[in-house]
């Protein structure tokens, strides 16, 4: 007879398979990262490796070049003309800056989430399908496949399975975030950026999408940007520090909350500056 | 630097509340100790009335950190001060119950003379008082050094404490008719030591706040 106690078992197995996985390679190395708009240096020398399937925090005051940083991870970064950068960012060790790597590519394996959900103006189908479909999957099956897959990952399909053609702007804030997280899911990255995506909405939906992260990480790498050190500290597994464009502390994240080597952060996060 | 100046009155404040409990446990050791040199029960019977002030005192404390930990959130040095708070308040408030068993030992010892001088037992609540006022004061300035001292004169109370239970239970086969007092001043010396275990736990709590570290200074 089954008991409940092997019904846990069953369920835990999976996890010890990603706790293996914690000890694999860097998903990200930054080496010596600087990066100027125009004159102004938003980021100096910053150096640290970020480890696959676990979630990276990065925290610090308005202004401190975090969200710079995690759009130079994908490249976003670019799209601001005066931009300068030096320094090296390998994503799985290949350069991201090597003329012979394709913005596409990377972009492919490292997906986005912002702050505000950005969802098209089209269906809750056709937002989970639009990046499959620009890489040419064009098969119904395989597509409806993509969309459950997507939206199960992102913990939305039984609320929305009965209404996908309906327009995704119907959807709840905590849903239309999840939506595009779904849509970021439809694409198989490795890699998920977020930039404070769940600042803009409520609390029941804030623990949607942190329950979420912790359960993405056991397939994909996630940095995610946040203002909340709450937050940093319940779901990340390292956090990184950041002040005037420059990595002050990097390290666990249970060290860096309890005990942080460093007395800006212990400033920073007691509340006693920024 | 802007400092969360509500936050940090609210921590000032329950460090001076801490500092009032331990002020009234050394008033209660003190008490005992008297009480029992002078075999008074009235004494006695006024340190057990007065426990309940302690108590209430440690409940009081307890309730404003664990709100101030909901709505504030602390993290860092600033959680380490709330949660050692709580350890502290509960060790103290152990001593003053200790204080308590050696007031119900006298009362039950009475007026019944000593079958020896007990000046030793005196001197062993003196030195554990001693502990328990060093100790609030390095909780008091964070000093490090002062609270690893305290943890290293445990261990003469814990030798002090062999000692004189050896010799209690050499009494009570020379003196077989006195063995209920002789055995409440053994269990009195047996409160005592517990005191210096406790201050040895507030160390162990003040090293925590300074360095986020836990050390182990009981063993």
């Amino acid at each position: 007879m089954k008991t409940i106690m092997d019904e846990k078992k069953v369920q835990k197995a999976p996890r010890k398979e990603v706790e293996q996985k914690k000890d694999g390679q860097p998903v990200y190395s930054i080496e010596n990262f600087n990066l100027w708009y125009g004159k102004d240096q938003a980021l100096t020398d910053i150096s640290f490796d970020i480890p696959e399937h676990q979630v990276t925090a990065i925290i610090g005051p308005s202004g401190c070049g975090k969200s710079t940083f995690i759009k130079a991870l994908n490249r976003m970064v670019e799209m601001v003309p005066i931009v300068k950068m030096s320094g090296d960012i390998k994503y799985r060790d290949n350069n991201i800056f090597d003329n012979k790597y394709k913005v596409e590519d990377l972009r492919t394996k490292v997906g986005m989430v912002f702050q505000k959900p950005n969802p098209f103006p089209k269906s809750i189908y056709e937002n989970v399908v639009y990046g499959p479909k620009i890489h040419g999957i064009k098969n119904k099956k395989v597509l409806d496949e993509i969309v459950e897959k997507s939206l199960k990952g992102a913990a939305l399909w039984e609320e929305v399975k009965d209404r996908l053609n309906e327009n995704a702007y119907g959807l709840s804030g905590g849903q239309q975030q999840r939506l595009c997280i779904a849509r970021c899911l439809a694409i198989e990255p490795d890699v998920i950026l977020m930039d404070e995506p769940t600042s803009a909405l409520d609390p029941i939906s804030t623990l949607k999408v942190e329950e979420l992260v912790q359960e993405l990480k056991k397939e994909f790498s996630i940095i995610i940007v946040t203002h909340n050190m709450q937050q940093a500290a319940r779901i990340s597994d390292k956090t990184a520090f950041f002040l005037n464009g420059e990595v002050v502390e990097f390290s666990d994240t249970n060290k860096l909350f309890s005990n942080p080597s460093d007395k800006r952060t212990e400033d920073y996060i007691t509340g006693r500056f920024g | 630097m802007v400092v969360r100046e509500n936050f940090q009155e609210q921590l000032d404040e329950i460090k001076a509340q801490l500092l009032e409990l331990g002020s009234l446990a050394q008033l209660a050791v003190d008490d005992s100790i008297k009480a029992l040199k002078n075999q008074d029960v009235e004494k006695a019977l006024e340190i057990i009335d007065n426990d309940h002030k302690i108590n209430e005192l440690e409940e009081e404390i307890n309730e404003k950190v664990i709100w101030l930990i909901a709505k504030e959130q602390p993290l860092a040095s600033d959680l380490r001060r709330l949660i050692s708070a709580l350890k502290i308040s509960t060790d103290v408030e152990r001593v003053g119950d200790l204080a308590v068993n050696i007031a119900k030992s006298i009362i039950r010892i009475g007026d019944k003379p000593f079958v020896k001088p007990i000046e030793e037992i005196p001197a062993l609540a003196e030195k554990a008082n001693n502990m328990l006022r060093e100790v609030l004061s390095s909780f008091y300035e964070e000093d490090v050094n002062q609270a690893k001292d305290v943890a290293d004169a445990d261990d003469e109370i814990d030798n002090m404490y062999g000692r004189l239970v050896k010799e209690l239970l050499e009494l009570m086969t020379k003196y077989p008719d006195s063995i209920s007092q002789i055995q409440q001043l053994a269990f009195i010396c047996r409160y005592i030591e517990r005191i210096g275990d406790h201050c040895t736990n507030i160390s162990e709590s003040v090293i925590y706040v300074v360095k986020g570290k836990r050390y182990d200074l009981n063993s």
